[in-house]
């Protein structure tokens, strides 16, 4: 068990901006953290990082608690904290000493230019931070939370603010790097999820609306279309799951039918035929696909109607 | 721990903050040690150091905050406090590492005015005719008072995130600490009563002290235990994270 957290909960005066909040990731595993802004995300990962104690809840980082041993477990994780802080006016490779110095490594040189050209700064190597563009800027961040091999990857928004290219590399990146490691990564962007990670889990106001691997969430997102269909009568649903590829129905309201079904197949015409044979009269007809930000829109605005 | 604390010396050097702060200090001393008449040794027609170590605390009440304003408001600033924060490193080594380096650097600005000493030596009649001694007592005290100012700023610094709040708030508490505590003891309320504590509070007073000369263990245990209290302090202020 590489991080395992447990009702986890940090409460800023009267706002929980974490709410009970529990999981595990293991090693090898790559788990994006969703959710719109302000939904916890960084608040969590702080906590995890040991930079602002939780008010509730424990955390564990390769077996290790973090409250009762803070300094052994900084030494496991890599941050790249959100808005990536840095020392503008040091430049690349004293500032990536400086970070060696920190974590106490012997043999500084050498992997400082591993890590250089792990995350493709070769060619920046020797300029100001300061006069870095944002890609850079970035890939510094990495190679700094990369530099003593941790084993828990904690990364913040890594992608924000890049361009297209930057972005396809900085995933690859990341993706090589989760091969072996623990990575945390969080981001308000679902194609993101999709394209990097193993796992998510999406939080919101605080609380863990969804915890899925990336196949069932793409399952959800590759387009299921969704038809909802309104009767006079009621009808028998049995009937309506024998129409061709249909995979689910779920009665929604009287005599009214939530069908899903393969995105490919437009069950409307057999559903109609169907109507016609039996004489059940359609008052209403309509059909839906969900998409990325459906999904996403989906489970994080269940909770918000409840408040 | 190490680490940071050479990076704080190196950003001292990198940037001009570490040379304008020595060369206003050395600049201010050296006009009011021999070139203003007021003060200066040469109309004094004395062969002593006592300008140099009457005004350098004057000069060091603005410098020093000078130099420990970014310390941490600055970290706090940028968002580094963060990266710092989650580094393996205790706060106090973070608070020791940023006090020391200010420290260092105060007493690297001192060095050059050993060449006032060695001038004041080669004047005085006869040669060589000044209390070594004292001077050598005026030196440590400088020192001492540089440390409980480099203190008292970087507990400035940690309190805000505002580098002019942290430079006045530290250049206030200095001047409470080194004359303050002495002028309220002046108080009428206080004289006969306890109008001695009152002013043992202060800085002044050991300073002055060990500038005749005689280094009391009791001077030295009231400057370390300033220090320790600022430099705690400010370890608590960090651990409270601003939030």
């Amino acid at each position: 068990m590489s991080v395992k957290v447990e009702d986890l909960t940090k409460v800023y005066g009267q706002q929980h901006a974490v709410d009970n909040i529990s999981f595990e990731v293991q090693s090898g595993q790559i788990l994006g953290f969703l959710g719109p802004n302000g939904a916890g995300k960084s608040t969590t990962m702080k906590m995890i990082t040991c930079f602002i104690p939780p008010t509730r809840g424990k955390i564990e980082v390769c077996g290790l608690d973090v409250s009762a041993e803070p300094m052994a477990v900084r030494k496991k994780i890599g941050y790249l904290p959100e808005h990536n802080p840095l020392y503008l006016d040091m430049y690349v490779k004293e500032y990536l000493h400086f970070v060696a110095g920190l974590h106490k490594l012997s043999n500084k040189n050498k992997i400082i230019a591993d890590k250089i050209e792990m995350v493709g700064l070769s060619l920046e190597q020797n300029k100001k931070i300061g006069n870095l563009s944002k890609g850079y800027r970035q890939r510094v961040g990495l190679a700094q939370a990369l530099i003593h091999d941790p084993d828990v990857l904690i990364l913040d928004e890594p992608t924000s603010g890049l361009d297209p290219n930057q972005l396809v590399e900085i995933r690859n990146l990341i993706k090589t790097v989760g091969q072996e490691k623990t990575v945390i990564l969080s981001t308000h962007i679902m194609q993101e999820v999709q394209a990097m990670c193993d796992r998510v889990i999406i939080i919101n106001q605080g609380q863990l609306v969804a915890d899925d691997p990336i196949e069932k969430l793409s399952a959800r997102i590759a387009g299921e279309s969704i038809i909802t269909v309104g009767f006079q009568k009621e009808v028998p649903i049995k009937a309506l799951e024998q129409l061709p590829g249909v995979q689910k129905v779920e009665p929604l309201a009287q005599a009214k039918y939530h069908i899903f079904a393969k995105s490919k197949v437009d069950v409307r015409e057999d559903l109609f035929k169907l109507a016609v044979k039996n004489q059940w009269v359609i008052l209403e007809l309509m059909k839906d696909t969900l998409s990325v930000e459906d999904v996403f829109h989906k489970l994080t605005q269940k909770i918000s109607s409840h408040d | 721990m190490i680490s940071l604390f050479f990076k704080e010396i190196n950003s001292f050097f990198s940037s001009v903050i570490g040379y304008v702060v020595m060369g206003v200090f050395l600049l201010a001393i050296g006009l009011l040690m021999w070139v203003f008449p007021d003060f200066s040794i040469i109309n004094y027609k004395y062969a002593t150091l006592d300008q140099l170590f009457d005004v350098a605390p004057m000069v060091f009440l603005f410098l020093i905050p000078a130099i420990t304003m970014r310390s941490i408001a600055e970290e706090r600033n940028q968002g580094t406090i963060e990266f710092l924060e989650t580094k393996p490193l205790t706060d106090l080594q973070i608070v020791l590492a940023k006090f020391f380096a200010s420290w260092v650097l105060v007493g690297i600005t001192l060095i050059p005015t050993l060449i006032f000493y060695y001038s004041v030596y080669q004047l005085g009649l006869p040669k060589g005719n000044l209390d070594s001694g004292a001077i050598a007592g005026s030196y440590l005290g400088l020192f001492m008072l540089g440390g409980i100012f480099a203190a008292i700023g970087v507990f400035a610094s940690s309190l805000t995130n505002n580098q002019i709040v942290a430079f006045l708030l530290a250049a206030l508490l200095a001047f409470i600490f080194y004359w303050g505590f002495d002028f309220i003891s002046r108080m009428p309320v206080f004289i006969g009563w306890i109008d001695d504590i009152v002013q043992m509070l202060g800085i002044e007073y050991h300073y002055q002290q060990i500038s005749r000369g005689v280094i009391d263990s009791r001077n030295m245990i009231y400057f370390f235990s300033v220090m320790a209290a600022f430099i705690g302090a400010a370890q608590l202020s960090l651990e409270k994270r601003g939030w």
